[in-house]
């Protein structure tokens, strides 16, 4: 208790740091990853894909953030067990952040794929149980945070599998291929707009003002019209965008599907927003989750709150860290992503994305903390699997397997010795 | 160095480099043309010029086929299955090794074409290499296969190319029992070592349309499955 009143800010303060810290290596790195599809299917240039990133990502940590911040909070750790200690509690979030930033930002130098998601998760899990008890750690939660690992790729793949095959058999494999995706292609853009309207009235708009209310019943049903409004308002501005794009003739057989693609990288940058949304409504939580418990702990004086709602101005931090890390070191990685994923046409790219961005959403809903790496790469697989790309290299899947289960004992690691660092300055 | 997992994730596709390499070898099955005009007016030194040419599009085309097969390792996914592909390139390169072989016991023997058979000789050759040309056209709808994932529309239009190449191969054959049976009557005339040798050039342009058609071949049990 007199650790909080005496270094009450200065404790804010560097939790502030770390959670900045952390933020960016999720721009870093993480980011740059999710819009990499976009990139190297020539659909958005390195310049646009940051552009679509910054506003994106930030729409969606502000406007659909919430939910997962509390299971990273609540869902692992038991907060009964350190009701009286809330000095541990802030320690152990401030170095589960450091740790977890720490983490990222060695592998993002050395290239290893590992996930925020899991860094944090395995920060927590660290300092929890070595530095208060064994049982604070809810091992179910855990056990179902593993069972995503496998679930989440492999939605993603079924959803971006079927997505690729529907447009095989709508668009792609027709008479006139040209005309059919000037057809369809809007209807893919409602279902994205439809998508995004929803996850954001669903489980964002607690951190506005706004709140909504159509007397209709439940939630998903208030929900409803205002998704299929939005839906209508996407698939209108495509259509819009969609008119533009002639069916020049192309000299050669060679580009018999060209045109239908350029009408498909209008898709993507639709595609690109919504990744970029559902990884900020999903992965900001991972950084922007242990500052609000410091918050609410040091602003009550001391108070672990079971229930507290999460300030606009952390994930306004989140966001902007995020955003940072992205201008100044995720440029780089999506420029390599770009120039080495140059099989991957604007009608495949769509599928990986929205079908990794779908997952995303339904799991953030749900509360489960998924990485979008590994979904992005389940969704590729899928599309893959629908003969939809020309290689992919499985050992470098068995490469992110493995990084999955090193990542967990690294940040694990990391966050005991931050722990007891911090308990030795401060306690 | 700046490098992201994800697009490690990404292989070589191994349909461009296909291509390129039945493009390089077709190339060099072109110029057998000329090579045979050459010889058939003894001009040795365009003929030795156009040697040089075939030989270093051989070259060129067995480069592009082992970079190919060092670039598929096993634990690469691909929409085609690996040994198929691995037989079609092999395939194709024999359209190069052929020429370059036809090419190189020519120049070496000087062998001057009877003028009894020249005619039949060049109608030949010409067809083994329209056989060639075939072959490349269908493998040049590999990236549209891919685009379909490997079902659909093209699959028909690849059918119909590869029916053609049939059809090429086979008259291409009936071609090379003709020139035989010319080569036969006259052969008391001529010096039975040369005989031999012409009999050998016959079979070999034979065996470059075959080539061309068993490439083909490999490309729709590619596709079949």
């Amino acid at each position: 208790m007199e650790i909080i009143a005496q270094h009450g800010h200065m404790l804010l303060i560097l939790g502030c740091i770390f959670a900045f810290f952390m933020a960016w290596g999720i721009g870093a790195n993480d980011v740059a990853n999710a819009m990499g599809t976009s990139v190297g299917s020539r659909a958005l240039t390195v310049k646009q894909a940051i552009f679509i990133a910054i506003i994106f990502e930030f729409a969606g940590a502000y406007l659909a953030g919430g939910e997962v911040t509390s299971t990273i909070r609540k869902g692992i750790l038991d907060p009964a067990l350190i009701n009286d200690q809330p000095d541990l509690l802030v320690f152990g979030m401030m170095s589960a952040l450091l740790a977890a930033g720490c983490w990222l930002l060695i592998a993002s130098m050395k290239g290893w794929p590992v996930s925020t998601t899991h860094s944090i998760v395995g920060a927590l899990v660290g300092f929890a149980a070595v530095g208060i008890s064994v049982d604070a750690v809810n091992w179910g939660k855990i056990g179902t945070i593993v069972a995503s690992w496998v679930v989440s790729p492999l939605l993603a793949g079924t959803i971006s599998y079927a997505l690729f095959t529907s447009v095989q058999r709508l668009v792609l494999d027709t008479e006139d291929p040209f005309k059919n995706a000037k057809r369809y292609v809007p209807l893919y853009m409602f279902f994205v707009g439809f998508m995004i309207a929803m996850v954001t009235v669903l489980k964002g708009l607690k951190n506005t003002a706004l709140d909504l209310d159509f007397g209709l019943g439940s939630k998903f049903l208030n929900g409803l019209p205002l998704a299929i409004i939005a839906g209508l308002i996407v698939s209108a501005i495509g259509a819009l965008m969609l008119r533009r794009v002639k069916d020049t003739a192309v000299e050669g057989k060679a580009n018999r599907f060209a045109n239908v693609e350029n009408l498909f990288a209008i898709l993507m940058i639709f595609t690109a927003a919504a990744m970029a949304f559902a990884h900020g409504s999903n992965d900001v939580a991972n950084a922007v989750g242990p500052l609000a418990a410091i918050a609410s702990v040091i602003e009550s004086g001391g108070q672990v709150a079971t229930k507290s709602a999460l300030p606009g101005w952390i994930l306004v931090l989140g966001g902007l860290g995020i955003v940072v890390g992205l201008a100044t070191y995720g440029f780089k990685v999506m420029a390599t992503i770009g120039r080495k994923i140059t099989e991957l046409t604007p009608s495949r790219g769509f599928a990986a994305e929205l079908g990794a961005a779908t997952t995303v959403v339904f799991a953030s809903t749900w509360g489960l903390p998924v990485s979008t790496t590994h979904t992005l790469v389940g969704a590729v697989l899928g599309v893959g699997l629908a003969r939809g790309i020309g290689a992919l290299n499985l050992k470098v899947v068995g490469n992110i397997f493995m990084s999955w289960i090193v990542t967990l004992p690294a940040g694990a690691g990391f966050s005991i010795i931050i722990f007891f660092t911090l308990k030795g300055i401060f306690g | 160095m700046v490098s992201s997992p994800f697009s490690n994730l990404f292989g070589q596709s191994p349909i461009r480099p296909i291509q390129t390499h039945i493009g390089l070898a077709h190339q060099c099955a072109e110029l057998l043309q000329p090579f045979m005009e050459a010889a058939m007016v003894n001009d040795w030194d365009t003929a030795k010029d156009l040697y040089q040419q075939i030989a270093k599009l051989e070259h060129d085309a067995d480069d592009a086929k082992t970079q190919l097969r060092t670039n598929l390792p096993s634990s690469l996914m691909m929409p085609v299955d690996r040994g198929d592909l691995l037989l079609m390139i092999s395939k194709q390169d024999k359209i190069a090794n052929c020429t370059k072989d036809i090419a190189g016991i020519m120049v070496g023997r000087k062998m001057a074409i009877p003028v009894e058979i020249s005619e039949l000789m060049r109608k030949f050759v010409s067809l083994a290499i329209e056989t060639s040309a075939q072959a490349v056209k269908a493998v040049n709808e590999m990236d549209e296969l891919l685009e379909l994932g490997f079902k659909g529309r093209v699959l028909d239009v690849v059918e119909t190319l590869i029916e053609e190449l049939n059809r090429l191969e086979h008259e291409n054959d009936e071609l090379q029992i003709k020139v035989r049976a010319q080569l036969f009557e006259i052969e008391e005339s001529l010096s039975p070592i040369n005989v031999i040798f012409l009999y050998k050039v016959i079979e070999w342009v034979g065996a470059l349309a075959d080539a061309a058609q068993s490439a083909g071949g490999k490309l729709q049990l590619l596709i079949a499955r």
